[in-house]
């Protein structure tokens, strides 16, 4: 694969903005986004591929909404059902067909806008079968943390020692929304929401927008002094069927990293990983999506993240940024604010948080209950 | 069509079997609740409204006029410059007459839908209203027509501020 990330843009990420529409906000990304990769989207740039779930939004066909602020009137447009990554992947796939050179992707949450959000959630379960219980449908993130904790022998605390380091990472980051100094009983003696799963362990919500300019190597290399090269993509989806689903392994996770892996060249991931940026929709997920990558055995990812390997200054440092639980769920955008971090530590460009000597970089994500779809992206400075 | 499809077994359910009572029918409604931040330009338009006014935005590099209001310009793709107020007067683009409501029932005074391209914006820049006070076979694309507001203590910063528009009458 031959496609570079060539220009990143973004608002700051915050619990609400009800100053300012999704419109302003996404004008304001794109501005810097094509400012970062040096275009012009009226003159060079002839595809968009917005990220966007129609009831996250309250808008039906919500693609319709987005080509003034991106500069994209008149042009390609499409709307990726799925996460930012997704998007970001079909923008890699329409520069492989040859059509198109430089194309933009834009990924964003309004979430402060959702009055209901636990009632759009509920709308993902199935009808007949899942939504008889009058149940608030983060049940099944307790779930799936009961069968996880219990196969691996993953303890609460190890959970909770994610939502401290996510935080304190958090504080590294001025766009984070949620950075926080917080003590392991802050977590452990937070309320339960669904048992074993406490509202701590739950990232909150967050508004932002995230825009990215991709381009061919030619593109690239004309563009940019340093592209970020996307070296292996893959994404996959286990079976709707909660009730059916392999609880204490991340299986969309394990199978979208290993294509990844195969196409990027990585044999060991250990090894050849120096960073991750992982989904932490909730604290657990963290662990297992860490396993799931190959970043250490199964089961071995609480212990180790207590000891430190995955801290900032540790040995393969996951979720820099603070992730969903520091910076903010950002819904569908989350997974492109893990490719926003990857880039900006292979650039040289992370402020206070910056890594050293990091080359290669894994970001994964996950679309959040009732789904078990993700995405793995390998980015690298070196072509 | 496969000709094997006549040979399928099964039951046609009707209008009324699915009333009755021994079909087990499932009815769910969805929980989805919003509350859009109307951002810059929207909130500006509608405090105007609320005033008896009609705000734009002009973007200088192009030198349109956008009403309602943008931000930003989507042909140039830069910020927008400046407040422009304009008249409430203007010029049929384009009309329908609707003869369903929003519930699809047809009703017997028909909903007059027009594009009204007001004089002050630039060409094709047209606000979408309804048209009163008028005799619906002289409605014609190009027909000169006026705002005609809700008293000022009637108003709440909504597009129905403005009542409908009416033909101006020719001095
Ligand atoms: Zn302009």
């Amino acid at each position: 694969m031959t496609v570079a990330i060539v220009g990143v843009g973004h608002t700051s990420f915050q619990s609400t903005t009800p100053d300012i529409s999704f419109k302003e906000q996404m004008f304001e990304a794109a501005v810097k986004a094509y400012e970062d990769a040096g275009v012009n989207p009226r003159k060079d740039i002839a595809s968009f591929l917005t990220a966007a779930e129609d009831y996250y939004e309250g808008y039906s066909i919500f693609d319709e909404f987005v080509p003034d602020q991106l500069g994209a009137v008149l042009r390609s447009v499409c709307t990726i059902g799925g996460d930012g990554l997704l998007a970001l992947i079909n923008g890699v796939m329409q520069i492989e067909t040859g059509l198109f050179d430089v194309v933009a992707i834009e990924a964003h949450s309004k979430a402060s806008d959702i009055l209901t959000f636990p009632g759009i959630v509920t709308h993902g379960l199935d009808p007949i079968y899942n939504r008889a219980f009058n149940v608030h449908p983060y049940f099944v993130a307790g779930l799936e943390m009961r069968r996880y904790l219990h196969e691996t022998g993953t303890t609460r605390e190890q959970c909770a020692a994610v939502v401290v380091k996510n935080k304190q990472n958090a504080l590294s980051n001025p766009s984070a929304a949620y950075a926080a100094k917080m003590t392991m009983d802050d977590v452990m003696n937070s309320e339960f929401v669904s048992d074993p799963l406490t509202r701590r362990d739950i990232s909150p919500l967050a508004d932002g927008v995230i825009v990215m300019v991709l381009a061919s190597e030619e593109k690239a290399k004309d563009l940019s002094d340093d592209p970020v090269w996307l070296k292996g993509v893959g994404w996959c989806s286990d079976t709707p069927w909660i009730e059916s689903r392999t609880w204490s392994t991340a299986e969309y996770a394990r199978l979208a990293a290993e294509r990844a892996y195969k196409m990027a060249g990585i044999k060991n991931p250990q090894k050849q990983i120096a960073f991750a940026e992982v989904d932490d929709w909730f604290s657990y997920k963290e662990l297992q999506h860490i396993e799931a990558l190959g970043l250490c055995e199964n089961g071995e990812a609480g212990k180790l993240l207590e000891q430190g390997n995955f801290s900032r200054n540790g040995k393969l440092p996951v979720n820099v940024s603070g992730g969903r639980i520091g910076a903010g769920n950002l819904l569908e955008a989350s997974a492109l604010q893990s490719v926003l971090e990857c880039v900006l530590q292979l650039q040289g460009r992370a402020g206070t948080r910056q890594l050293k000597d990091a080359e290669t970089a894994v970001a994964q994500s996950w679309r959040g209950v009732p789904t078990a779809t993700g995405c793995v992206a390998v980015l690298s400075s070196e072509l | 069509m496969s000709e094997k499809v006549k040979d399928l077994r099964g039951t046609r359910l009707s209008a009324a079997d699915l009333e009755s009572k021994d079909t087990i029918t499932f009815r769910g409604r969805p929980n989805a609740k919003y509350a859009w931040s109307a951002g810059i330009a929207y909130t500006k338009y509608l405090e105007e409204l609320k005033n008896g006014r009609i705000v734009g935005r002009r973007c200088r590099q192009c030198d349109r006029v956008l009403v309602p209001p943008r931000m930003f310009c989507e042909q140039c793709f830069r910020a927008t410059d400046e407040w422009v107020y304009i008249k409430g007067t203007g010029k049929i683009n384009t009309y329908s007459i609707s003869y369903l409501d929003a519930d699809a029932n047809r009703i017997k005074t028909p909903i007059l839908v027009a594009v009204v391209d007001l004089d002050g914006a630039s060409p094709g820049i047209g606000i979408l209203h309804k048209l009163g006070n008028v005799d619906i076979e002289k409605i014609h694309v190009g027909m000169p027509v006026q705002a005609v507001w809700k008293p000022a203590n009637e108003r709440k910063g909504s597009v129905t501020d403005i009542l409908y528009f009416e033909p101006i009458k020719e001095k």
